[in-house]
């Protein structure tokens, strides 16, 4: 192949790069910690006994689980802001998208942990006087968290990556950000290969992580 | 038997406990009344509601119908003590239960297990919490085990632990539920022992067992449970030694090895 490489070029816009990264990034983290809260609230809903909250929690985690994320962001970008009648910011409805879409994933992953744990150690924990909350708090919820910790990571992780879908938006991540710097260059090749390495540098540590992190409990267990 | 002098107010009692799951009924109307000092056992085939039954006394199991109460006074349905009833949560601060799998909390330590009750429900300060732990597992002979985790403890370990978790919250009545049955044979003997010690001790207990030979040694009383109801009560002599009830001489002719 005589294709003639030019990273140079591409690499003059090394701060579009560095920066859409960092916007990839503070969408990664921001969208995880709503999500975390989002996905407590619910998941503590569906395990509630009152019965519209858990139809209500149910509802929602299965509109975000079988619709696409692109398709959600399209709704929520272009096809909200008429049924609100206000328009809606594209970095506010990105951020309000990722959350809810990893929100309603946490939640399952929470819940599954949570039945996971034997009812053996709910009994023990009321045997001794606790009540519901304090068994929950010290004995199940300690158990269960360190049970998920490995699906929680991965679904971070691929969050991480689901990021990109924002740049259909115009939220300029790192995705976006290739796009102009080819755009700019004529490039493709490079900009596009830059990016996908920029992905890699950051998740392959994070998916190393995980596998040593599950490793390390299966032996604790 | 127990040589202690006996207080002749009830601590627990059921009055005419029913349960049934949907259609099917567990227990059909069983009494019960426990004095201070008493061992009781319950003997009877499996499914025969015993489990049930003492799962009842400590509102393990929501009875569907009769009452439970405790020094006198009705156990309602609710966590708290209202209106002259006692709370769920009252209940078992002060009636301990040992369970067959023992439900050790593999998160914490041995010492930790046996702290939690103390520490989180009766707002014992720590340092106490932990001295009076000590002691129990000195009771229980695994004090030096106070730092492993339960995975690392043989089950005749794990149930000894237990039952010093139930004795830090310094109960009153403690129901021990097949406490030697998820046991090898060999390990039965160690936590037999400790609950012998117990009813030496004068501590409350209503005992659900197959061990035969221990029941009769250790109970002042038993009781044989048949399809949910009490078939026959007695001394240990009278029941397990003598039966006349044809069912519980078949019952109790195939525990005698």
């Amino acid at each position: 192949m005589s294709y003639n490489w030019d990273f140079h070029s591409v690499w003059q816009y090394y701060d579009l790069f560095l920066w859409g990264l960092w916007i990839s990034v503070v969408y990664t983290f921001g969208s995880i910690f709503f999500g975390v809260i989002i996905g407590f609230l619910t998941c503590a809903a569906r395990l509630s006994h009152w019965r519209v909250l858990n139809v209500i929690a149910r509802v929602y985690q299965e509109i975000f689980r079988c619709t696409p994320l692109l398709v959600q962001l399209l709704w929520f970008y272009y096809a909200f802001p008429l049924l609100i009648g206000a328009s809606i910011d594209n970095r506010v409805a990105g951020m309000l998208t990722l959350s809810l879409y990893v929100g309603a994933f946490y939640a399952e992953i929470f819940r599954g942990g949570i039945v996971s744990i034997d009812r053996g150690q709910r009994e023990a924990a009321a045997a001794i006087g606790m009540s519901p909350w304090q068994s929950m708090k010290r004995i199940i919820l300690p158990q269960a968290l360190k049970r998920v910790l490995p699906s929680f990571i991965n679904q971070s992780v691929i969050q991480f990556k689901n990021t990109s879908l924002v740049s259909v938006i115009s939220v300029a991540d790192l995705a976006y950000m290739a796009a102009v710097v080819n755009g700019q260059t004529y490039r493709p090749l490079e900009s596009y290969t830059v990016m996908a390495a920029l992905y890699i540098l950051m998740l392959l540590p994070l998916t190393q992580a995980a596998d040593w992190i599950e490793k390390r409990l299966r032996v604790s267990d | 038997m127990n040589a202690q002098a006996r207080n002749s107010t009830p601590i627990i009692e059921a009055l005419s406990l029913h349960k049934s799951y949907g259609k099917h009924e567990v227990l059909k109307g069983l009494d019960l009344s426990l004095d201070r000092g008493e061992v009781v056992a319950l003997i009877g085939p499996s499914g025969s509601g015993k489990s049930t039954f003492i799962r009842c006394l400590n509102m393990m199991e929501i009875p569907t119908g009769g009452t439970v109460r405790f020094r006198q006074k009705t156990v309602g349905d609710h966590f708290r003590d209202k209106g002259g009833e006692i709370g769920i949560g009252t209940l078992r601060r002060h009636v301990g239960m040992v369970f067959q799998h023992f439900n050790l909390f593999p998160h914490k330590t041995v010492l930790q297990n046996v702290t939690e009750g103390p520490i989180v429900v009766c707002k014992t300060p720590r340092k106490e919490a932990e001295e009076r732990a000590m002691d129990l597992l000195s009771q229980v002979g695994l004090a030096e085990k106070h730092g492993a985790y339960p995975n690392h403890l043989s089950g005749g370990q794990k149930q000894r632990v237990a039952i010093a978790r139930a004795l830090a919250m310094e109960p009153e009545v403690l129901l021990l539920d097949e406490v030697t049955s998820a046991l090898d044979p060999e390990l039965v003997g160690e936590v037999l022992s400790v609950i012998r010690g117990l009813a030496e001790k004068g501590m409350t207990m209503a005992i659900v067992t197959h061990e035969m030979a221990f029941a009769a040694d250790v109970a002042s009383r038993v009781l044989f449970l048949d399809q949910g109801v009490i078939a026959e009560s007695g001394s240990a002599d009278q029941v397990i030694l003598n039966p006349q009830n044809p069912r519980l001489q078949g019952f109790v002719s195939r525990f005698r090895g």
